[in-house]
């Protein structure tokens, strides 16, 4: 695989970019690249990257989120660190944005530096399960909302398609039109596919390359 | 196989909504019920149904009293300090005898307290809230799949009962992710001959109006509301009854801290010790008999609660006082651990409540 100085994750509200986003930054450090990740969601202040603050710290990768991420203060601004990202050129940069264009309003503010670089991917995250991107159509109107609203154009697509703990190999086998046909219209390549390290073993052979994820542990 | 969606607490129950037959939306945006508000504008445009951002709490629940008036499914979200702000208008709903649908994804208070989930608003939807003698059909989702059926459920009790039904959740249930179906979705229809809909002089015109000019009608009208109560009471308390057979402790918790409790009850199991958990689903009306007859078995009771203990006052008005009943609590938007519960039922093992 391939990486870029920038992978940025952008896409529908819920579609899984902060647990992709996570396990790729640790996917990039097991390489034994430098890794920055930040957590650029202004939307959601409820299961954000700073949850995996301790594993990605143990990678040895940085992390760099709002100052009030997971307290109660529910204040959309973003730390002048995650500047950090465009202008560190050593460093590999991953970018976490928040879900559909209100998310991506935040990004636009990087968007000058990143095409004048022009190493980046912006990653559309896709999710065949979700209500309203359950066609290739809505997810493409999805994809044009966020490209409006941050000012840069999707280059690739990863395909998350998942049930949650549900998920089994044939869920993510199934979503192969989906996935295909998202590609045709968009005229994008599909980046990866993901799952769960458990589904991603069965997926050997049959879908490539498969991002394997690792995900926070559930207390309920 | 029934189709399966991916989808957040929150939008499920807009989802939900509209399968049941909701095209009237009125609200105003609050953390961390946001995403209904944000489905329902995605939505509505598109089935030919109102979404509405009214300027305050206060508008959007009258414009949900003017919408049940005239007879349709309708419905109104928030969280915690939106609820509060909504009470006036929940009171006059009731006083008119009318049905809506409310639901409160609970944070953190009192005040303007946090964004994080909590449970301390059982008070306020269980015994009033809003001024008078009235009550709520209360539902206590602890699934993504219960915020899909509870609303369902939801709207239909409350053209059932022509009153309001609650959907009370908590922050963790509305914003996290599980795969649920529709496809079981029961939707119930009724007549409602009492809507503002227009006499075309040919009928009586009907009248929806919470103010009695004579005190004697008031009281009558009170009565005949309470009669409804006790009949609610009776036919339609739900709760889950686990590992309860041969319990010795009663775990009582709903809603996301059930779902913690399960998990203890299980290790507790796992290292002998004797525990069942009820669950209430309907927190009004809170199933007596089941907490009743769980009160001649147990040697207690353990409640289990995301608040400084508000259900705690139920269970042992229920159990009238006959066993001892512990509260294993956390609040301000943290959320009791397994351990900590599994520390509680250890503690009652012990004797110590």
């Amino acid at each position: 695989m391939e990486h870029k100085r920038l992978t940025l994750f952008a896409g529908h509200y819920g579609s899984g970019k902060t647990n992709i986003a996570v396990n790729y930054a640790l996917l990039l450090a097991s390489e034994g690249k430098k890794v920055c990740i930040a957590d650029l969601d202004i939307v959601n202040p409820y299961f954000r990257t700073k949850d995996s603050a301790e594993v990605l710290e143990k990678a040895g990768v940085e992390l760099v989120s709002p100052q009030f991420a997971n307290t109660n203060v529910d204040l959309p601004a973003l730390p002048a660190k995650a500047y950090k990202l465009v202008t560190d050129k050593k460093t590999y940069g991953i970018m976490d944005i928040g879900g559909d264009d209100r998310g991506a309003y935040a990004l636009g503010r990087y968007v000058p530096s990143i095409k004048e670089e022009n190493n980046y991917r912006l990653v559309f995250v896709a999710n065949c399960y979700r209500p309203l991107t359950r066609t290739p159509e809505d997810a493409l109107e999805v994809m044009r909302e966020i490209e409006a609203a941050c000012k840069l154009n999707f280059t690739d697509i990863i395909n998350n398609s998942n049930l949650g703990e549900e998920t089994t190999a044939d869920t993510v086998l199934a979503s192969q039109d989906y996935i295909k046909k998202l590609s045709e219209i968009s005229g994008l390549p599909v980046f990866a596919h993901t799952a769960v390290s458990s589904v991603a073993e069965k997926l050997k052979g049959k879908l490539d390359p498969v991002i394997s994820l690792d995900l926070q542990k559930k207390l309920f | 196989m029934a189709e399966r969606v991916l989808m957040k607490g929150n939008e499920a129950i807009a989802e939900a909504a509209i399968r049941a037959g909701c095209k009237h939306y009125f609200g105003y945006p609050i953390t961390p019920q946001t995403e209904i508000a944000a489905y329902m504008a995605k939505k509505m445009p598109k089935i030919g149904g109102v979404f509405l951002q009214a300027e305050s709490e206060i508008a959007s629940i009258n414009m949900v009293y003017g919408a049940a008036a005239a007879g349709v499914r309708v419905m109104t979200s928030s969280s915690s300090p939106g609820i509060s702000l909504k009470a006036e208008g929940l009171s006059y709903i009731a006083g008119s005898d009318i049905p809506a649908l409310v639901v409160n994804v609970q944070r953190g208070g009192p005040g303007l307290g946090g964004i994080q989930p909590s449970q301390s608003d059982y008070f306020q939807a269980t015994k009033g809230g809003g001024h008078g003698d009235y009550r709520m059909i209360v539902l206590a989702p602890a699934s993504v799949q219960e915020m899909a059926s509870l609303t369902i459920k939801g709207f239909n009790l409350a053209d059932k009962y022509q009153m309001t039904s609650m959907i009370l959740a908590d922050g963790t249930i509305g914003q996290m992710m599980e795969p649920i179906t529709f496809e079981d979705a029961e939707i119930e229809n009724y007549e409602k001959p009492w809507a503002l809909t227009g006499t075309n002089c040919e009928r009586k015109h009907n009248i929806v109006n919470s103010l009695y000019l004579k005190p004697e009608e008031l009281e009558v009208k009170n009565f005949e509301r309470y009669e409804k109560y006790k009949a609610i009471e009776e036919n339609e308390a739900m709760w889950e009854e686990y590992m309860m057979e041969d319990a010795k402790y009663c775990v009582v918790a709903f809603g996301i801290a059930a779902r913690v409790a399960k998990n203890a009850v299980v290790a507790a199991r796992n290292e002998g010790i004797k525990v069942g958990l009820i669950r209430p689903i309907t927190l009004w009306p809170f199933p007596q008999k089941a907490i009743k007859e769980a009160a001649d078995k147990v040697n207690g009771f353990i409640s289990v609660e995301l608040s400084m203990g508000q259900m705690i006052e139920d269970i042992r008005l229920y159990t009238e006082s006959k066993k001892p009943v512990a509260l294993c609590n956390r609040c301000g938007g943290m959320i009791v651990s397994p351990d900590e519960v599994l520390q509680s039922i250890k503690n009652a093992e012990k004797g110590v409540f």
